[in-house]
């Protein structure tokens, strides 16, 4: 195994570092924004579900955004991203339109999927992100097909495969992880253990650690600190080369938070409200960057209201184009079906 | 400019809800997040968050207040800096929120069974085929054969297709379906898989949508239950949620329907359930030359088609023609045997057995035609109708259940276009419905045999 012995790191070892990597301001103000558009984003994809604008099911990412912010920063173009149902964040992250994103919530032609793919179904070739997937569990398989196909055509290319802890109880995780693991696929499983799978908390429902499930497949396995972008980024900056050196998968558990329902109709009995509040105000992403930004002297008040400004703004357009877009001509039911040959 | 807080809707079927209790009074600041009231569903008790920021200028529904429909003003929120809301009938005239769901654009289109285009006329026609003029030189071949010389011909042809499966590689596949293919095309293209169905079909689909054009071999088609999840909700349906991004080039194959003696869980016919799928090409062929021209053109197409082989099949030779040129379009059906007086739709091995019983018919003065499927989906209902209308009379065979089966779709294709052409009832000739017997004489009564598709033409005969 050509992997450098330092990090092959037993797979019990917890990586919660106060070591990250120095990134320039640039890089910090940036990482502040984009969780930032998540964040606005996704309040007002809930205010337009309750304006009965947006329907169906509708999962908010609000509170996990450091991860996919941290991870995607580690990325180079023409890697792949999957996910599950809970996407809009991965999208924003992935350089997707947020106009597209909204008037595909809305149900409209100007959306990623032409209004037919709705919350849990969108894709963008261009930006290399493949759904978007309703199936608990099912964008494992497919994510690993995707680090297939990196490895078949040898584009040096890796595959980031988000999952919760949810999906980490389908059989066909494992069915993944030994495949991976037997032909030493470029893909890094991402899990996102926001602590409940729906209404289930991780312990009523998983037995043994998250981060250790690939062990005895030999693929290593981390926890991180999902709620700390720079922590997130620093593991993503480890693993990420490592993986696209031909030395398999990985498994990252994320462990992170969401402060709104599993969807929208959930009224997250299962848990306190002092439990949200203190994620809320003790570890929360955005609160945390903007902290480490005024102390640092990278920018002041001034100009992280600007960025807000900017964030606003942005939303506002994204949600303006998706009620102002036409709903789908009545003759998108019939296209798409299949691939005229 | 005062803000209006609207009853929202808190699931994808709540159209009205009582207005619980207010968290926040008259005056109160407000922040975004912070919980303004509770709402009761039908199903659950629910907080509204605040989105925006300001401070309560009035509550418009007292709380205790049922039945209160999405989308009513519940509150006015007023903005830093505004006064009292001094303009309160303005705000609940100018309500612009509730009219905010957009007015159907268009007219919507007729409940159908049918896409337009194949209502007027009859049914479409087939894709053009110019295989006949392939058979002027040809060359005896297995079923088997033929499968494997598909694959390796289109291997050659293109790098990006690969086959993957349980023993397909150094075991030369279970079935020895793939005999050579490792030799020949190296174990990057040839790969043995554990046995994980769910596993590596979804893998497969994961390739396909990334520009690869895998082969994902199932041992059989009762194993490939394990992966329908992956075939349906991937590989099918997600060109249509991704509005036209993803398509999914993939060929999933292997031997279905019963073979001989292995009982129910190893003898089932797939083909109505894979058939009931839109986005999926369902292709299940008899003779050899069928099995090398559909692989081929199955490859070569760009979305996933499920490829029904059956094994006692594969054992049996037919002339196949020579030309690697030869190709057989997905949605044509072939006339196998002209005749006047009925019409014998048949798929895969119950083709041979509608041709014996054509035979038996002859020697009875019943000309049968024999009409072999070979694709299930699309389905050449062109083909049938055009012989129904001179036989007026159909008689349909299938390995699989009667209940929502092959046979039961043409019944009701045939009364949709073919109505005032039959003089007879469509009767339908299929497996018994009940799991597969293991017991040699209960596994032939369960399964149709030539003597039933033969009492079934003489019954629309009236013979």
């Amino acid at each position: 195994m050509a992997a450098p012995r330092r990090r092959t790191k037993a797979p019990s070892d917890t990586v919660s570092s106060n070591t990250a990597p120095q990134a320039s301001p640039e890089e910090l103000l940036r990482y502040y924004r984009d969780m930032l558009l998540i964040r606005r984003f996704e309040e007002k994809s809930g205010q337009l579900y309750g304006m009965g604008l947006i329907g169906g099911f509708c999962h908010l990412y609000i509170g996990q955004e450091a991860v996919v912010v941290g991870i995607q920063a580690a990325l180079k173009d023409g890697d792949s991203v999957i996910t599950s149902y809970r996407d809009h964040g991965h999208m924003l992250a992935c350089g997707m339109d947020p106009k597209g994103v909204m008037a595909e919530l809305t149900g409209r032609r100007g959306g990623y999927s032409k209004g037919k793919g709705g919350s849990m179904h969108m894709f963008s070739r261009e930006k290399a992100f493949f759904g978007g997937h309703g199936i608990v569990g099912a964008q494992v398989p497919l994510g690993t097909g995707l680090a297939f196909a990196h490895k078949y055509s040898g584009d040096g290319g890796v595959c980031t495969c988000y999952l919760g802890d949810g999906a980490v109880n389908q059989g066909q995780v494992y069915e993944s992880f030994n495949m991976a693991a037997l032909w030493k696929l470029p893909v890094i499983y991402i899990i996102e253990n926001n602590k409940y799978a729906m209404g289930t908390a991780q312990e009523r429902a998983s037995a043994g650690e998250l981060h250790q499930r690939g062990a005895s497949y030999g693929i290593p396995g981390h926890q991180v600190n999902g709620m700390n972008v720079l922590d997130v980024k620093a593991a993503a900056d480890e693993w990420v080369p490592w993986v696209r050196e031909g030395n398999g998968p990985v498994i990252l558990e994320l462990k992170t938070y969401r402060y709104r329902g599993h969807s929208m109709s959930d009224p997250a009995k299962y848990r306190t409200k002092e439990e949200v509040e203190k994620m809320r105000t003790e570890s929360d992403p955005i609160d945390q960057m903007k902290k480490l930004l005024l102390d640092s002297g990278i920018a002041d008040e001034d100009k992280l209201k600007e960025i807000d400004r900017e964030v606003k703004a942005v939303v506002s357009e994204a949600a303006e184009f998706a009620q102002q877009s036409p709903e789908p001509d009545p003759s998108e039911l019939w296209t798409d079906v299949l691939i005229e040959s | 400019m005062p803000i209006e807080v609207l009853m929202p809707a808190l699931s994808p079927t709540m159209t009205e809800g009582k207005l619980a209790k207010w968290l926040k009074k008259e005056g109160d600041a407000v922040k975004s997040g912070d919980v303004l009231a509770e709402i009761e569903t039908d199903k659950a008790t629910m907080e509204v968050e605040a989105v925006d920021e300001g401070r309560v200028g009035k509550l418009l529904v007292a709380e205790g207040t049922d039945n209160v429909a999405v989308n009513t003003p519940i509150a006015i929120l007023l903005e830093e800096g505004e006064s009292e809301v001094t303009n309160l009938s303005t705000a609940e005239e100018s309500t612009p929120k509730t009219a905010a769901r957009p007015a159907v654009q268009g007219e919507a289109p007729a409940a159908s069974t049918l896409p337009a285009a194949a209502d007027a006329g009859g049914p479409a026609a087939p894709p053009p085929s110019e295989e006949d003029r392939f058979f002027d030189r040809t060359v005896k071949k297995t079923v088997r054969e033929a499968l494997r010389d598909a694959m390796a011909e289109e291997m050659r042809r293109d790098p990006k297709v690969f086959l993957m499966g349980e023993e397909v590689a150094q075991y030369q596949g279970a079935y020895k379906v793939s005999q050579n293919l490792l030799q020949e095309f190296g174990p990057e293209r040839v790969i043995d898989t554990p046995i994980t169905e769910h596993g590596f079909a979804g893998l497969g689909v994961g390739a396909a949508f990334k520009g690869l054009r895998p082969i994902v071999e199932f041992m059989t088609f009762n194993f490939a239950m394990q992966a329908i999840d992956q075939i349906i909700n991937s590989a099918a349906k997600t060109l249509y949620m991704s509005g036209g991004q993803m398509g999914c080039p993939i060929v999933f194959r292997g031997p279905n329907g019963a073979a001989a003696r292995v009982a129910a869980q190893h003898s089932q016919d797939y083909a109505s359930w894979y058939a009931h799928c839109p986005g999926l090409k369902v292709v299940a062929p008899y003779s050899a030359s069928d099995f090398k021209g559909l692989m081929k053109a199955a490859i070569r197409d760009p979305n996933p088609v499920i490829f029904l082989e059956n094994e006692i099949l594969y054992g049996h030779s037919f002339d196949v023609p020579e030309s690697e040129d030869f190709i057989v379009p997905i949605g044509r059906a072939k006339v196998l045997r002209r005749g006047r007086d009925v019409t014998i739709v048949a798929y895969s091995l119950m083709v041979a057995h509608a041709l014996a019983a054509a035979e038996t018919l002859a020697g009875e003065g019943i000309e049968a035609e024999v009409i072999d499927l070979r694709t299930i989906r699309p389905l050449d209902v062109h083909t049938i109708v055009e012989s129904v209308k001179k036989t007026n009379r159909l008689v349909s065979v299938e390995e699989g259940w009667p209940v929502c089966g092959i046979g039961s779709e043409l019944a009701a294709l045939m009364m949709e276009h073919a109505f005032d052409h039959l003089d007879a009832p469509v009767v339908r000739v299929h497996g018994v419905d009940v799991p597969m017997p293991y017991a040699a004489n209960l596994e032939k009564l369960a399964l149709p045999q030539p003597e039933n598709i033969v009492a079934a033409a003489k019954q629309v005969c009236y013979r």
